[in-house]
């Protein structure tokens, strides 16, 4: 990848470009964003902050391709989302992200490992294949002697581990995480935090993750700020300048 | 992903909700089993009336004391008829076939150490042409015989079964109240008759021989007239009629206080009611098939926010629209497959104990199998597929956030 590039961006993974979202139509309509300009390359670890109703979950959504911008262009890896069609975007999200939801949803009585291969299981991989990578990723979250065990059987962190282990377990090139340690607390909310960066360092999976906790953020190599639908701030974090 | 994936998702969806996958699966069966079941017995009343139709023999008139056959009507107070009003019908009215009188009476017989209630018939040799019976073995009586009021029998199929054995009964003796008689002849089975009552449960005997030894009257119950083909009916009537009122010396202005009845129009009025009861039976359980249909697409719609949330979740794991239709669809499938198979099962066992039950002949009709069958899957299938697909087009964050 060249360093310098006449366009911003060229060399980034995922690129945003005016990105801008608005709920509502008419007098009840309210941009939650307006107009995104953030650059993200292979590898990085970035934090997003901001006050609550800032927009960050609605830029993780579009990010994460749940949901579709208003207006603007969001490259990721040089193709245009936006002109992509809604299978093609479902073929991104199998094959390229894992997405932590801040309510976990995970799928009710159903089991820790079940929940886990599901995403394997649009991958079309065998049986066996699924079963030993969803107790893989199961025991990388510390989880494998709870694989067995459905939702309702399990805390709330268990729980975040259980949809972290699903959202990895294709092995992503990019993680996407809303407030991942929201429901847990400090001890647990650091165990989780512990295992994002073993995942990005180890298995250079790029992590995208909301947070409002400063110290959760730390843990970050980059911090974007949101202000109103903004970016208010985009910093690197400590050494790793 | 397809194939063999999209089946095992749909099966562990249907474990996962076991109480709304049999709730949706009860409703079906319910409505299948219900449908089948009344018009596959329907139709075997419908056709235990027509097989009477053709039974009955052709031409037949029936001369009974009293008027008209129906709810209320009564032989009350109204004179019985003898063996000479038969005679004299036979002599005075031209294109008769056959004319019996017969008396019956409910009576316990016995062979050896077996008993049996059945209904012994006194008539003449012309009740075997009037009602169109055929012998199985041996013969019928006499002229002389009958004259004579000889102690001789002839036997229904079910007597024959209940009272011996293996061996022909001909030339056996049976005993009936206090006298015995000889069995001469056994009536070739005729089966149910329209009111399901069986016709083989009889034993035939001269008129005379029952008049003395059984009810020891001269009464006759009833008269049976057996007409050539190409004879009027109208006609007929009319004769018979006339003569009647003349034997009974009845003034102008007195109504007849007999009646004659063509059997043909009895037992078509008979199978029309019993068309219209079948016709009925079929709404009451078509309805009960709707019923159920509702049932389902309850069922289905109380679950729509979490199978929205479900799907969401699906799709935001990567899963395409066409994949979650695909389960959606193969999961409604099965359950209304089973449901319906499970219904159509149902529906045979009940129809096999009904039938044997009300003794009517069981008829198993393809088509209502599959128009109950298929019915019930569509409601199973619409209702459990169109919400799913209303999910399936959002966005997967719009189907996650539902509530
Ligand atoms: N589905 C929606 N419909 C209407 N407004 C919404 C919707 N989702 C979010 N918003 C609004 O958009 C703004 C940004 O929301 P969000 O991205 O969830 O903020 P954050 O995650 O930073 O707290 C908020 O004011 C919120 O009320
Ligand atoms: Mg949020």
């Amino acid at each position: 990848m060249k360093a310098e590039s006449p366009h911003a961006g060229t060399d980034a993974l995922i690129t945003l470009a005016g990105i801008t979202k608005t709920y509502g139509h008419g007098q009840a309509a309210f941009q939650a964003l307006s107009g995104i300009d953030l650059a993200i390359r292979q590898g990085e670890f970035v934090a997003i902050m901001g006050p609550s109703g800032s927009g960050k979950s609605t830029a993780m959504n579009i990010l994460g391709c749940l949901d579709t911008p208003t207006s603007g262009a969001y490259l990721f890896e040089g193709v245009h989302v936006e002109h992509l069609s809604r299978d093609q975007r479902a073929l991104l999200r199998r094959h390229y992200l894992g997405f932590v939801f801040q309510g976990f949803n995970l799928l009710a009585r159903t089991t820790a490992q079940e929940n886990v291969e599901l995403p394997l299981l649009y991958r079309g991989e065998t049986a066996q294949a699924r079963h030993e990578l969803a107790l893989g990723a199961l025991r990388s979250v510390g989880l494998e002697e709870w694989a067995y065990h459905t939702s309702s059987e399990l805390s709330g962190g268990q729980q975040q581990r259980v949809a972290i282990a699903r959202a990895i377990v294709t092995n992503p090139k990019v993680l996407l995480a809303d407030e991942p340690t929201g429901n847990l607390d400090s001890k647990r909310g650091h165990e989780i935090m512990e295992l994002l960066v073993n995942m990005n360092r180890e298995h250079g999976i790029t992590i995208l993750m909301v947070t409002h906790e400063p110290d959760i953020a730390a843990y970050a190599g980059r911090i974007v700020h949101f202000v109103d639908g903004k970016i208010a701030r985009d910093a690197v974090n400590g050494e790793t300048a | 992903m397809m194939g063999w994936t999209t089946l095992l998702l749909a099966l562990r969806e249907i474990r996962r909700n076991l109480m709304r996958s049999f709730l949706t699966v009860l409703g079906i069966v319910i409505g299948v089993a219900a449908v089948v079941t009344m018009v596959t017995l329907g139709n075997g009343a419908t056709q235990a009336v027509s097989d009477q139709i053709t039974s009955l023999g052709s031409n037949l008139l029936l001369l009974r004391p009293g008027q008209r056959l129906g709810p209320g009507s009564s032989s009350l107070g109204a004179p019985s008829f003898r063996a000479a009003d038969a005679e004299a019908i036979k002599s005075q009215i031209g294109s008769l076939t056959a004319v019996a009188p017969a008396v019956s009476r409910t009576t316990l017989v016995v062979v050896g150490s077996k008993n049996w209630a059945t209904s012994v018939t006194g008539s003449t040799e012309d009740y075997f042409s009037a009602g169109n019976w055929k012998l199985a073995e041996g013969r019928i009586f006499s002229p002389t015989e009958e004259r004579a009021g000889k102690a001789v029998c002839i036997i229904g199929a079910t007597v024959r079964r209940e009272l011996f054995t293996e061996h022909s009964p001909v030339g056996d003796m049976m005993r009936i109240r206090q006298f015995s008689c000889e069995v001469i002849g056994v009536l070739a089975a005729k089966g149910q008759s329209a009111m399901g009552r069986d016709q083989d449960d009889t034993v035939v005997m001269p008129l005379r021989t029952v008049q003395r030894r059984l009810t020891g009257r001269l009464d006759v119950t009833n008269i049976l007239i057996s007409m050539m083909d190409d004879a009027s009916t109208t006609q007929v009537i009319n004769q018979v009629t006339a003569l009647m009122r003349e034997q009974r010396k009845l003034a102008d202005n007195e109504d007849d206080n007999f009646s004659v009845q063509d059997t043909k129009e009895i037992a078509k009025a008979l199978s029309g009611t019993i068309g219209t009861m079948t016709a009925l039976l079929g709404a009451v359980a078509a309805v009960s098939l709707l019923v159920g249909g509702i049932g389902i697409m309850n069922i289905m719609l109380v679950s729509v926010t979490e199978r929205t949330r479900e799907i969401g979740i699906r799709l935001a794991i990567g899963a395409q629209e066409k994949e979650v239709l695909l389960q959606f669809l193969t999961e409604a499938v099965v359950l209304s497959a089973f449901g319906g198979l499970v219904g159509l099962l149902l529906a045979a066992v009940a129809c096999y104990f009904l039938a044997s039950l009300l003794a009517l002949p069981l008829i198993f009709s393809p088509g209502i199998n599959l128009l109950a069958f298929g019915f019930s899957a569509a409601i199973g299938v619409i209702f459990g597929y169109v919400p799913a697909r209303r999910a399936a087009q959002l966005d997967p964050i719009e189907a996650l956030r539902h509530e």
